[in-house]
């Protein structure tokens, strides 16, 4: 071994451990940034391995390209406003498929050409797996971009036998890529190949609505993270296969909390089409709902002595999250204990909310999760829901006809008050009425979050 | 590729596979949108592949599909360890002279 391939190989092994430890060190706080600097430092050991490469025989384009895509990515990192972190992450999703399946492409391009020795049966299907993964992760990612920027319409996009057309597409990928796997020389099948993964992950996200978001963004993490394992397996490359394995499991481990916290399996979350406005939901009785000015909301809030803030996508889209911090302050030197509780599904991806709130400046020891939440919901004076609604709707633990039955959420109902901050009475993304606006104890705060709590911070600081 | 190395390389998958489930199942929800921006950072290690396939320069379909590939997973590299640092620094505790101060 040449001591440039010791180097290699070594650089390879201590980036493996550098990601490993990398991922340990996020599980908290106090050591994140350490866990990215861990990252980092594997990413640029491997980079400076796999350059001093003999394969390398030119570095010019190399340059440049790292250079573009340097360039291009700065700007994301800092420019980007923290709510818009789902469409981000939908992106990158769609970078790390697309890149994944060209490089199977160019991979299959080039052996096919020169080596044909090499597409070996088992390389072949690897390939095929890979380049099928990577290109409707792609497609499926960026319609999920779409859908999260509203490029696209958010509400699923359902017509008649559309599984069977998925699964037949599908099937048909399937059948060409054994068929490739079988004879790996039917070069001018790959194109064919190629087209029909792209369409697949359009018309798997398309039916997909905004309030599955969270899970399908963590199984298209998931994806990511297979698809370049695949890669390793093509390119022979152990650092490879760890990193894209640590990828789709932490996406798999994702998907798996996001689809508990809804109560739904992957299939359905898949195939379901959730968040159609059903009928019935639309012509629901006319039910009067008691609604408060600030002032009313105001004096309540200073009357109580714990409050639970319970937040959600209304509270992004709003951009409401520095006034919560307001109020938050507010109330909090008045001696209010001022908690928040978060639902693993509120917003558009895995954290949204936490992420929102601490760019906020909301201290992170104030923020619960859900079980923690909902041991005190009982003995709190006022939960004040701001834009969260399917994640607080009692119908998910009493009616068994309701879409989201079963649902873990939070108990705001137990609260001895609840305000409720909403711009109308319109159902929310699953299309369902929900009860808690309609109980006694309950008060509509009607308005854009935003200018809502901007009124109820003024009026709070101006009562001295 | 021979069946030792198939073999030892579904050994490492496999591993890494069950590492990293127990390791991110540690991970607090709190920090669920931060990690998925690093490990997705991480999984553009794919770059190394693509890095080689740009630099061999062996035909021009493989030099722009390379070329496409590094730029793609470079804007992830650099996009996805810089905005989970971001994240991070935002992540704060309550700072000692709020704490409980009753007006």
């Amino acid at each position: 071994m040449s001591a440039q391939a010791i180097f290699t190989q070594t650089s390879y092994i201590v980036a493996a451990a550098l990601f490993i430890l990398s991922l340990k060190w996020l599980s908290a706080v106090p050591t994140a940034r350490r866990g990215v600097i861990a990252g980092e430092v594997g990413m640029i050991l491997a980079i400076a391995g796999t350059l001093l490469l003999p394969q390398i025989v030119s570095y010019k384009w190399i340059v440049v390209t790292l250079l573009i895509g340097t360039a291009i990515g700065i700007p994301i990192a800092y420019l980007m406003p923290m709510t818009h972190v789902p469409q981000r992450t939908a992106l990158s999703h769609s970078f790390g498929g697309l890149a994944v399946g060209l490089v199977g492409t160019a991979k299959y391009y080039l052996w096919h050409e020169h080596e044909p020795e090499r597409l070996t049966t088992f390389i072949m299907a690897v390939l095929c797996f890979e380049v099928l993964l990577g290109f409707l992760t792609f497609t499926g990612s960026l319609m999920a971009f779409g859908k999260l920027q509203e490029l696209i319409p958010t509400r699923p996009i359902v017509y008649r036998g559309q599984n069977f057309v998925n699964l037949s597409l599908l099937a048909v990928a399937i059948a060409i890529g054994v068929y490739l796997t079988v004879n790996p020389s039917q070069i001018q099948l790959f194109p064919i190949y190629i087209a029909l993964a792209l369409a697949f992950g359009v018309l798997l996200i398309m039916p997909i609505g905004g309030a599955d978001m969270p899970t399908v963004i963590a199984l298209l993490n998931s994806y990511a993270g297979i698809s370049a394992s695949a890669m390793g397996f093509v390119l022979q490359n152990k650092l490879l296969i760890i990193a894209g394995a640590l990828d789709g499991s932490s996406g798999f481990i994702l998907s798996i909390i996001m689809c508990k916290a809804m109560n739904r399996s992957f299939t359905n979350v898949l195939f379901g089409a959730f968040g159609q406005v059903s009928p019935q939901a639309l012509k629901a009785e006319e039910r009067t709902v008691r609604s408060a000015t600030p002032e009313e909301a105001a004096d309540i809030l200073l009357a109580a002595s714990s409050v639970v803030v319970i937040p959600g996508y209304g509270m992004a889209v709003a951009q409401a999250q520095h006034k919560v911090r307001e109020l938050f302050d507010l109330l909090t030197r008045r001696g209010i204990d001022v908690k928040f509780g978060i639902h693993p599904v509120a917003g558009r991806m895995p954290g949204h909310m936490n992420v929102l709130l601490a760019e906020a400046d909301i201290p992170y020891d104030r923020l619960y999760e859900m079980e923690d939440i909902n041991s005190e919901l009982p003995h709190t004076d006022v939960a004040l829901v701001i834009g969260a609604n399917d994640v607080v709707n009692p119908a998910a633990k009493h009616d068994k006809n309701s879409p989201i039955y079963g649902m873990p959420i939070i108990e705001a109902d137990k609260a001895r008050t609840v305000m409720v901050i909403k711009r109308s009475m319109n159902p929310g993304f699953a299309g369902i009425e929900n009860e808690l606006y309609y109980m006694d104890k309950t008060l509509m705060l009607f308005g854009d979050a935003k200018a809502y709590l901007s009124e109820l911070v003024k009026v709070i600081g101006q009562e001295k | 590729m021979t069946l030792q190395e198939i073999l030892s390389n579904l050994y490492v998958f496999v591993l890494a596979t069950f590492l990293g489930l127990e390791v991110i199942r540690r991970v607090s929800p709190l920090l669920h949108t931060p990690l998925m921006s690093l490990t997705n950072a991480i999984s553009a290690i794919s770059l190394v592949g693509s890095l080689v396939i740009l630099g061999a320069q062996e035909t021009t379909l493989t030099t722009i599909l390379g070329a496409l590939a590094v730029t793609a997973s470079t804007i992830n590299v650099v996009s996805g360890f810089l905005i989970t640092d971001r994240m991070l620094k935002m992540f704060k505790r309550r700072e000692p002279s709020e704490r409980g101060k009753s007006s």
